[in-house]
């Protein structure tokens, strides 16, 4: 899986592709396979607050939550309400069609933070490693 | 991301396959102390199977179950005496070749754990533990056996056991080994030639609500391995695959098998629980019965019972139960989407008020009340044949 350049990742496996204040968000391919089977997403609804660092949505495989955080703050313009019914899109497609919500930044310099994909993918790769030992 | 039900970390035992597991791309977790697979991507994951063990086969490590052998001491009787004693359940009722489902109890009549019985001939019995109480079990039965005239091994690192469920496992089975698995009923078991072990314990039992076998193997890597991989072999024309922990749990869910520390443990007994037929009090006296006595004449403040989620969302274990005006009442046990009935399912402990089919029970999912209602349960059932009633 390619992680996309133009994107910045959380250590909580979350991206983040800012475009001047606006922003999408998702989680990252390594988060989904981690994951399993997704089965169910909840979402904000739009004009929710989110503040960097918080959870602001959980994604659900058949064995686990997981809690999704917010790799920045800001407002929610829209939520991805086609994975109501299709939440396998995240497996699917984490990167493109399996986003969770585009947002508002109030701060866009809190993304310039964040890892960008190769820092992202040495740091996925250490943590295989250490699964496997 | 982070999971919330993310197993806390130590330094977990392994089985001898491990190795293999890691070699086939498991996902591992640590379940009970136990560095185990919780399912393989290669497979197709969790849900695929799920459904290869309900359409029609599927192989486990279950290794990680511990096992211990009662005999006799100086003179025959001593073993079933002291198996009397210790589990709620009527031994006395096995034939040689027979297991039964039955518990070990503390005084409070409250779960030390729950166990299969197996008669292995005149004066000789096995248990079949978990993996997680395996240290505590041991030594709770080397405890109470001591005044019997008995001996109480731990055999548990003696076996690798596998389980092949689903309804096809006996096909699979037939090709590897020498014995008449036809005439071995369910919860009855056999000793034959598996893949070139003699005398290898076969037994009619699992933890899926499917048809299938339980086979107990030398736990050497080697034997372990070489059993696992002709046991794929021979399944490829089944379409077996193998499973994790993942599946063994949905498929014991939807089946309504108690899961240590869940549905039963040292708080809940045996009436709330639910399992009184397994419990044989006219059998005579046993640890726990003078406590079960007492509570049956008191009443049950707290019942087990089955629920399907109504409103969007997935009850989980530990989540709370709340009536209509939101009151605090219960606590899901067990809680997970079902992949076969393609609902969201779970086993809860509510008051008997709230305990009557239809009943409408709220769960609270992150702060939100999720409406649920109580079912039926089990919540699936397979269809039985003749032979393997």
């Amino acid at each position: 899986m390619v992680y996309p350049t133009q994107y910045r990742y959380t250590k909580d496996h979350e991206w983040i592709e800012a475009k001047g204040d606006t922003a999408t968000i998702g989680i990252t391919d390594y988060a989904q396979h981690e994951l399993g089977d997704v089965v169910f997403v909840e979402l904000p609804k739009a004009g929710a607050k989110l503040e960097a660092g918080k959870t602001f949505s959980s994604v659900e495989s058949v064995k686990a939550v997981s809690e999704i955080y917010a790799p920045a703050s800001g407002q929610v313009v829209e939520a991805n309400m086609a994975l109501q019914n299709k939440p396998e899109t995240i497996n699917s497609d984490p990167h493109g069609s399996g986003w969770l919500v585009k947002v508002k930044l109030s701060n866009p310099a809190e993304v310039h933070s964040l890892m960008e994909a190769a820092a992202y993918e040495a740091y996925i790769a250490e943590k295989q490693k250490e699964a496997s030992a | 991301m982070e999971s919330v039900n993310s197993p806390a970390n130590s330094t977990p035992r392994k089985t001898p396959l491990n190795a293999l597991h890691r070699r086939l791309g498991a996902k591992m977790v640590n379940f009970g102390g136990w560095d185990m697979p919780v399912e393989y991507p290669s497979s197709g994951g969790l849900v695929a199977e799920h459904k290869a063990v309900r359409g029609g086969v599927g192989l486990f490590d279950v290794s990680h179950m511990g096992d211990i052998r009662i005999h006799a001491g100086r003179k025959p009787g001593g073993a079933l005496e002291a198996v009397q004693y210790l589990t709620m359940n009527d031994a006395s009722k096995l034939a040689t070749g027979q297991a039964q489902y039955s518990a070990m109890l503390y005084p409070e009549g409250t779960f030390v754990d729950d166990v299969i019985v197996h008669r292995l001939g005149g004066d000789d019995y096995l248990f079949v533990i978990n993996a997680g109480t395996r240290e505590k079990d041991v030594n709770w039965v080397k405890r109470n056996a001591a005044k019997f005239d008995c001996v109480a091994e731990d055999l548990s690192d003696a076996y690798t056991q596998l389980a092949i469920q689903g309804p096809k496992g006996v096909d699979v089975l037939r090709k590897l080994a020498d014995a008449n698995l036809d005439g071995v009923k369910n919860y009855w078991f056999t000793h034959g030639t598996v893949c070139g072990l003699e005398n290898t314990l076969i037994a009619r039992t699992g933890y899926t609500g499917e048809d299938g076998f339980e086979i107990y193997v030398p736990s050497d890597v080697a034997t372990s391995e070489k059993v696992w991989t002709a046991v794929i072999e021979a399944g490829k024309e089944f379409g077996i695959v193998p499973c994790g922990l993942g599946a063994r749990n949905t498929l014991r869910l939807e089946s309504k098998m108690a899961l240590y520390e869940h549905e039963i443990s040292d708080k809940i007994n045996v009436w709330e629980a639910g399992l009184d037929r397994y419990c044989k009090m006219e059998k005579g006296n046993f640890i726990g019965r003078a406590a079960l006595e007492k509570a049956r004449g008191a009443g049950l403040q707290r019942v087990l019972v089955g629920l399907e989620m109504v409103e969007r969302g997935i009850a989980r274990d530990g989540y709370r139960c709340l009536n209509e005006s939101g009151e605090a009442v219960g606590v899901v046990t067990s809680g997970s989407p079902s992949p076969t009935l393609g609902k969201n399912i779970a086993l809860a402990y509510v008051p008997p008020a709230l305990s009557a089919l239809g009943t409408p029970v709220y769960v609270e999912i992150r702060s939100q009340r999720c409406k649920a209602q109580v079912v039926a349960t089990p919540f699936y059932k397979r269809l039985r044949k003749a032979s393997a009633n």
